[in-house]
């Protein structure tokens, strides 16, 4: 690449995360020589890169959500909640009958319902946001919490075990050669880029963001709005716990999801957009979450010991977060340019 | 006499758009300069290097001889340039006493007075508002004071760090006469204590009654610096517009007879909302210019809020083109054809990160729904018809709108709402903070509106702008209406309707 052009690229605002999710890529590949292979096997793609996007398909759905909250000022903490809310209600509709073949009722009526509900949790988050007036942390705080306990209260204190054999289609499955979770994933990214791009969906969101009292000044229906973007996120909460539900074959009311709100919002800031609203980006979100899960799959793969692979994922996202800086750069730049400039 | 602050050969670039270019400045101890140009002549940018909010590209500061290059405001202060903002630059939710001191609160107590001494903080706001001439509880919610009250807190809060030079920008925009005469006494005192006050106001009969000299910025050069004596009000024009102005007959702007017939588009029926607004009963009429005039807080704008779906009225009837509706958001005003250009600029218009294109395309796209996409290239043909109508002065349609200064700001915002063909627009003080060429655009560009069939209500603080368009005057006083006049009245005409209420 041309230098000039190589410059230009690099002021794009997605260039910092692509590279970063090169470099870890780069590490892995390093440190595990078979990282990058592909094979064939079975009529399906086999492989680590294929693994990270399997797992990382509930990531991406929960962090596209969190992008369009974000974007209107708002946070949603309570998706970690509603994902196992969402794969309680999908195990409990399937129910618990071992021989692989019954259920309860089928799996669409268990997939509509647990998507119902997560509408209804970001309805509920929406509603006292918009039409409260609650702050959002506060507001989506009470389902945080009450909702781990309603998941419960829907499983019955237990983990249920799902046998049924179609339902593990949807976070097992396979279409094409590739993980059907990924295609889910691909296409609720497809559906709401098509909107925020080619709908006013994006420029609203944006004007929301930026301004909640212009916005609203200028006709933009403001409150209808935060209420769509929290209901958007309880959905794509809602989806990703229905395919953790079906990968694992179970339901843990106290431990799906779990902190997953966390990953997510880290996803959006590494993707690029800021948590004070406004301009926002769906690719860089998605970015964002492939960077997270390849550095999980990192930290398992390395060997690195599970007691202290929080403090490893902590220090590496705090070197990401420190690159991807304008200012630390500069800082860097700076510090380490200017003798070079000097010899030349 | 040495001045104790000169600027030479002052230049500013954003990118590669020169926004200031070889710039003078010249202030000396107990004067008020004041420096004038249009929108877009370069005043903020200039005072915004003077403080230390940007860089300057190029030139030099000196301050008492000594070469200066505030690197942030707060330097500035530190080296004894306070500035106080047009917009007030406070904390609404902090005290008057917490505001006029956040940042460099007195200490006191162990551990190198690391505790502030809350007592002394309120003496001395107390003292210090006291030299302005302001007797107020300075314990109290800065929120719960007008907007001029606020002013004088800022220059109060200001004044505390030992001030060389203080620089207000449009501190008056938001005073009414009274308020205005009360910050000049507070102003010739600051004067003889041997404060260099450097003054910016779009006010030319302000700039006669206070100033000393006068500096002219146009297009980001530097025009000429004169004593106030020596450049009278039609030259100082002509050096802000770079050309003579023309002898513009009054009856240009007049208000043409109105074509009677028509039905009442909008009308109100005891319209108002308990402790805002009184029952208020008007008529507008299609291509009619109605003036909203009253002093400050008489009820203009709380009346235009109710017509516009941003409160709600709690009695009383609306009615637009004979029809009854109830407004419960500014969408449903919109898609009854209504349109209004805030008061509040920065806070209720600009949405700042997006360009100017998406800006001036908002409403419209609003109107139009979520589906009925704008596209790009949509937006951008919309803007730039208006930015040609308008000759809004942008770099590109594409540049942040938080970019443009203030009067293309406002421009760009009644851009946004002829975009959406409104029936009525709404105009709250659409001059304010807008250099004299482009008030007078405004109004000529209200003027034809009315005369293409659009209803237009008009608010402004200045009489004589109220006067001049409006084809029917509604006089507000005390949140009540106290009368109509007909087109063609004088400001007297509509002083004494307000006078004789008040002795009644």
């Amino acid at each position: 690449m041309k230098p000039e052009l190589f410059a230009r690229a690099m002021k794009h605002r997605l260039a910092w995360p692509v590279v970063t999710l090169l470099i870890l890529l780069a590490v892995n590949a390093a440190f595990n020589p078979g990282f990058l292979r592909l094979e064939w096997r079975d009529g399906h793609l086999y492989g680590s890169l294929v693994d990270i996007l399997n797992r990382a398909a509930p990531l991406v759905l929960v962090t596209l959500g969190m992008t369009v909250v974000i974007a209107t000022r708002g946070i949603d903490i309570s998706v970690g909640a509603v994902v196992a809310i969402a794969g309680a209600m999908a195990a409990f509709l399937i129910g618990g009958a071992v021989d692989g073949a019954t259920t309860r009722f089928p799996v669409w009526v268990a997939v509509a319902g647990a998507l119902a509900l997560a509408l209804a949790c970001g309805l509920w988050n929406g509603a006292l946001v918009a039409g409260v007036g609650m702050q959002p942390i506060i507001a989506t705080l009470i389902l945080m919490v009450a909702g781990r306990g309603i998941a419960q209260l829907i499983t019955n204190g237990q983990i249920i075990t799902v046998y049924y054999k179609p339902f593990f289609f949807l976070g097992g499955g396979y279409l094409l050669g590739l993980p059907f979770s990924v295609f889910i994933a691909a296409a609720v990214f497809l559906a709401m880029y098509l909107a925020a791009t080619r709908t006013a969906l994006g420029l609203f969101i944006q004007a929301v963001g930026i301004n909640p009292a212009a916005a609203r000044m200028a006709g933009v229906r403001a409150r209808r709005l935060v209420m769509g973007a929290y209901a958007v996120c309880g959905l794509c909460a809602g989806l990703a716990g229905i395919i953790i539900c079906s990968n694992v074959k179970s339901a843990d009311g106290n431990n799906a999801g779990q902190l997953l709100e966390l990953d997510a919002i880290l996803a959006v800031t590494l993707g690029g957009t800021l948590l004070t609203g406004g301009r926002f980006s769906l690719v860089g979100s998605v970015i964002g979450a492939l960077i997270i899960q390849t550095l999980t799959y990192a930290i398992y793969s390395l060997g690195v010991p599970p007691e202290i692979n929080l403090v490893v994922k902590a220090v590496v996202v705090f070197a990401v977060m420190l690159m991807q800086s304008a200012e630390f750069r500069a800082t860097v730049r700076s510090l380490v340019l200017r003798p070079a400039g000097v010899r030349s | 006499m040495e001045p104790v602050l000169e600027l030479t050969g002052i230049a500013k670039r954003f990118g590669t758009i020169p926004v200031l270019d070889d710039v003078r400045l010249r202030l000396y101890p107990g004067e008020v300069h004041a420096l004038m140009g249009q929108n877009g002549a370069g005043k903020s940018t200039l005072i915004k290097v003077l403080t230390g909010v940007f860089a300057a590209s190029a030139g030099e500061m000196r301050l008492e001889g000594r070469a200066i290059a505030p690197a942030s405001p707060l330097e500035a202060q530190h080296l004894g340039i306070s500035t106080v903002y047009q917009e007030v630059n406070l904390c609404p939710n902090l005290s008057v006493a917490e505001n006029v001191f956040a940042g460099r609160y007195p200490r006191h107590g162990l551990l190198q007075g690391r505790r502030i001494a809350w007592s002394e903080v309120n003496e001395q706001a107390r003292a210090l508002l006291a030299r302005i001439g302001l007797d107020i509880d300075v314990t109290r919610l800065l929120s719960s004071y007008p907007v001029a009250v606020q002013q004088m807190v800022a220059i109060a809060r200001a004044l505390g760090v030992q001030a060389k030079v203080l620089i207000l920008d449009e501190p008056t925009s938001s005073l009414d006469d009274d308020e205005v005469r009360k910050l000049f006494e507070v102003l010739r005192r600051l004067r003889e204590q041997g404060l260099a006050i450097l003054f910016v106001t779009h006010f030319l009969n302000q700039v006669y009654e206070i100033s000393d000299r006068i500096t002219v910025l146009r297009n980001g050069g530097w025009v000429g610096e004169w004593p106030v004596a020596q450049l009278p009000a039609p030259a100082l024009i002509s050096a802000m517009l770079g050309r003579e102005l023309a002898a513009r007959s009054e009856r240009s702007a007049a208000p043409e007879a109105l074509a009677s017939g028509a039905g009442p588009l909008l009308e109100a029926q005891g319209l108002g909302q308990a402790a805002q607004l009184q029952p208020v009963d008007m008529q507008l009429r299609p291509g009619e210019v109605v003036g909203l005039a009253g002093l400050l807080g008489a009820g203009r704008t709380e009346l235009a809020r109710l017509l516009f779906g941003l409160e709600s009225p709690d009695r009383g009837l609306l009615r637009i083109a004979g029809k009854a509706v109830s407004f419960s958001s500014p969408a449903d005003a919109i898609a009854q054809g209504l349109a209004m250009c805030p008061e509040e600029r920065k806070t209720d218009g600009v949405v700042a990160d997006l360009s100017v294109r998406e800006n001036i395309a908002l409403a419209l796209q609003a109107r139009l729904g979520t589906r009925r996409f704008l596209s790009p290239a949509d937006q951008a043909a919309l803007a730039d018809r208006f930015i040609a109508a308008l000759d809004i002065r942008a770099a590109d349609a594409d540049m942040p709108m938080g970019l443009l200064s203030g009067g293309n700001q406002q421009k760009a915002l009644i851009a946004r709402w002829l975009a959406t063909e409104p029936r009525l627009l709404i105009l709250d003080e659409p001059t304010r903070g807008v250099d004299v060429a482009a008030k007078q655009e405004i109004m000529d560009q209200v003027l034809k509106l009315a005369a293409g069939g659009m209803a237009v209500l008009f608010i402004s603080s200045e009489m004589s702008e109220v006067v001049r368009v409006s084809h029917r005057i509604v006089v507000l006083r005390d949140r009540r209406k106290v009368g109509e006049l007909p087109g063609g009245s004088s400001e007297d005409d509509v002083y004494a309707m307000i006078a004789a209420e008040h002795e009644a």
